[in-house]
């Protein structure tokens, strides 16, 4: 499988235990985040005065509601996610971060992602400090380790068996439609199997919003996520 | 590995039963046969599957009067004007010349389970292997005093789509100013748990521009309802004062209609009503009666296999069956149609069975941009199929939310209809 380890640097951080090892008081360093944050200040800015560029004003992120901005023209995806009932909490925050797709399918932030848990942590500590509710940010970091066991390597490289993939889409084609077309559920044919593997584990562990699909993804395997990715992904 | 008599003779009995099957199957009559009865959202979906995925392995023949299916999904909307007639209505024609499954339009009118063979309305028998039946209901002789099938026209139960909900529809525009609409609601189990509710919904919605002094009655034999919270919030919002729901608590279950003089008597007062949409207690539909598989007013099925638990030729999917804890639905009927597909090409051709899994939604519109939804997951278990895990839309949802939910539903209309029909 490619980038296998993009992968699982991404997964780490949908698990929220993106700051394992950082410090015990704070998520990260506001002042190298003021540093890393010039990659995003190509877009965004933050700050009295700040305006919106290519990317939408950042100030009070933490705990806002996804694509706030009446102002702003936003991607259909993430005002999808906004009708979802999403709301930029640390996790959510360090998942888009990360992979801004896998949480967002389509979205307009046109930006790799930052693999660096660290490098991320550091942003978001500067990005806080322009925020009303840093009540929603734990100031202790969490104790749990960086590992879903769920999704190691091996999980990863797991390939599907196409019988059971077909099988299994089944349940998917009473909304989702083969041939890819969209009247009001998103197509699901033709994707790269990293970004529906990751999507799917993304509402398997409700960090992607959406009641139906958190609920058919959670009882999902991980041969079976793999599965229908390979089925689907062939699908043109 | 070439099959000799020892090798065979060492295969676990479950292979060997998927390797001789086909052989006993196709003895006399070349390609194993499947009939399918009825071509509704668990009939079509059956014969789409095993046509698709046994690629020409299996002789599909599907037995459905109508050559235009209207589908009770949606027939609700059709009411409120959200949709018309003909989106709602669906051919054949790519079941036969994209699946190669033999569409007969005819009625089924008996069935011989000794000689596996099924007799059509037009004359002729038509034999079979496996038989999967997905008739959807009919209703229960004198379940409301006052009604039956022959009084449809002056009082439509429109719970078959097509030309009763075409009456109904009509019947509700031309209602007298500050008229009075009434609806009596079947009791538990029935098809699709919210649509009576959805129904008034829709009724209301036309009312509320065209009539707007006009009152809906619910006499209701049920003490509770599904959704309930939500569309009584709904109703509160959008038509304040215009729904009146009689559950059984307050004689809901005591209700007699009288479709010459359009009189409705509730727990013993009469109500003169200007229309009446009496929607009686349901049973599987006829032919199940006929085939001798039923218990009760349901043909009892195990929710491995959807197979009969009366004889394990015939399989029995959507309304007609009685399974267990999925709701009657055609997103319920699509779902077991799958299993049933599965198990039947198991059966015919040693195809791989993997483990019955099932699912659910039900989306209503209770006015413009307001839907709601309820879905669950299942799996089977020896006993019966059995519900894991489940969510409804909340009270008090804001619009953005509830609008994304409707247009949800437009899109799994059109999915679940292509996987009916291709
Ligand atoms: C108002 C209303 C709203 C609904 N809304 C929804 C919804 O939003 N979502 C949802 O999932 N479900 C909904 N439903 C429920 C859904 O329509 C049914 O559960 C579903 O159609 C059941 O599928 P079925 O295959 O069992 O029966 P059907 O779809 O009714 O198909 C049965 C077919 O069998 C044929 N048939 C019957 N007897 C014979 C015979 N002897 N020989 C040959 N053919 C025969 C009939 O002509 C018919 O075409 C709604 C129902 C109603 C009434
Ligand atoms: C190439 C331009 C670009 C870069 C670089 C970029 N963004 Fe964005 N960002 C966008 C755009 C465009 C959107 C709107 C997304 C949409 O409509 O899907 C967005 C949206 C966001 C949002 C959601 C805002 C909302 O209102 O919901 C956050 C948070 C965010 N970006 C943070 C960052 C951070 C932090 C960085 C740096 C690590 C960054 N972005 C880098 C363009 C960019
Ligand atoms: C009941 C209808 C329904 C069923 C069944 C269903 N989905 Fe979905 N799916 C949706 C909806 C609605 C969305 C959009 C959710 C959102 O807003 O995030 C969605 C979103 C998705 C997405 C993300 C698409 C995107 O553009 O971001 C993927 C991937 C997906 N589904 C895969 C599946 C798979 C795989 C199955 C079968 C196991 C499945 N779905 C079954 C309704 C359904």
């Amino acid at each position: 499988m490619r980038y296998l380890g993009g992968v699982c640097a991404a997964w780490v951080a949908l698990t929220g235990a993106a700051f394992a090892e950082e410090g015990v008081e704070q998520i990260g360093d506001p002042v190298r985040g003021a540093e890393l944050f010039q990659v995003c200040g190509e877009c965004h800015e933050v700050g009295t005065d700040a305006a919106h560029k290519v990317g939408p004003v950042l100030n009070g992120i933490f705990f806002r509601k996804v694509a706030v901005f009446e102002d702003f023209e936003y991607s259909d995806g993430i005002r999808r996610a906004r009708r979802d009932g999403m709301v930029w909490d640390l996790e959510h925050l360090d998942a888009y971060l990360n992979n801004p797709k896998a949480l967002v399918s389509g979205t307009n932030m046109v930006f790799a992602g930052m693999p660096e848990a660290k490098d991320r942590g550091d942003v978001l500590a500067y990005l806080r400090q322009f925020s009303d509710s840093p009540q929603d940010i734990p100031e202790a970091a969490p104790t749990a380790k960086p590992v879903d066991v769920s999704l190691t390597p091996e999980t990863l490289a797991i390939v599907g068996d196409p019988d059971y993939g077909e099988y299994l889409s089944s349940e998917c084609t009473t909304c989702h439609q083969v041939d890819g077309d969209y009247d009001g559920i998103p197509a699901i044919i033709g994707w790269y199997d990293e970004d529906f593997v990751l999507a799917m584990h993304a509402y398997k562990q409700k960090i992607r919003p959406h009641p139906v699909m958190q609920m058919l993804a959670g009882r999902l395997s991980d041969e079976e996520i793999a599965a229908l990715a390979a089925y689907f992904g062939a699908l043109e | 590995m070439t099959i000799n008599r020892r090798t065979f003779l060492g295969t676990s009995i479950g292979v060997a039963a998927s390797l001789s099957a086909p052989m006993v199957m196709g003895a006399g009559h070349g390609r194993p046969k499947v009939v399918v009865i009825g071509g509704g959202a668990g009939g079509a979906t059956a014969a789409r599957y095993i046509a698709k995925d046994s690629k020409g392995a299996i002789d599909v023949t599907l037995i459905e009067p109508t050559r235009t299916y209207y589908t009770c999904f949606f027939s609700n909307l059709y009411m409120g004007g959200f949709r018309e007639l003909s989106s709602i209505g669906h051919t054949y024609g790519k079941l036969a010349a994209d699946y190669g499954v033999n569409v007969v339009h005819d009625w089924a009118v008996g069935i011989d389970r000794d000689a596996k063979t099924v007799t059509l309305a037009g004359g002729g028998s038509l034999p079979y292997d496996r038989l999967i039946l997905s008739p959807g209901i009919d209703f229960v002789d004198g379940a409301v005093p006052g009604w039956d099938v022959s009084a449809q026209n002056k009082m439509p139960h429109a719970y078959k789509a097509g030309s009763q909900s075409e009456l109904l529809k009509a019947q509700i525009e031309s209602m007298p100013q500050g008229g009075t609409f009434c609806m009596v609601a079947p009791p538990n189990p029935f098809r699709c748990p919210p649509g009576p509710y959805e129904r008034v919904s829709m009724v209301a919605h036309v009312l509320k521009e065209k009539n707007p002094t006009a009152k809906i009655i619910i006499a209701d034999p049920k003490a509770k309802f599904s959704k309930m919270a939500l569309f009584q919030e709904g109703w509160g919002n959008h038509y304040d004062g215009m729904i009146d729901w009689i559950g059984a608590d307050f004689g809901g279950d005591n209700v007699q209609v009288d479709p010459d003089a359009m009189t409705v008597t509730i727990d013993g007062e009469e109500t003169k009503v200007d229309v009446c949409n009496v929607i009686p207690a349901m049973k599987a539909g006829r032919i199940c009666e006929m085939a001798g598989i039923t218990d009760g007013n349901w043909a009892p099925v195990s929710g491995h296999t959807m197979q009969s638990r009366i004889d394990e030729n015939i399989h029995v999917l959507g309304d007609a069956c009685a399974q267990g804890d999925m709701p009657k639905s055609g997103f319920s009927a699509n779902s077991q149609a799958k299993v049933a597909a599965m198990a039947v090409r198991g059966a015919l051709t040693g195809s791989k069975v993997f483990p019955a899994k099932f699912s659910n939604t039900c989306w209503s519109l209770i006015d413009t941009d307001d839907g709601v939804k309820v879905g669950a997951t299942y799996e089977a278990t020896d006993e019966k199929i059995a519900k894991v895990d489940g969510f409804i839309s909340k009270t008090g949802e804001n619009a953005e939310l509830r609008q994304a939910t409707y247009e949800e539903s437009i899109g799994w209309y059109a999915g679940i209809t292509s996987d009916m029909f291709g």
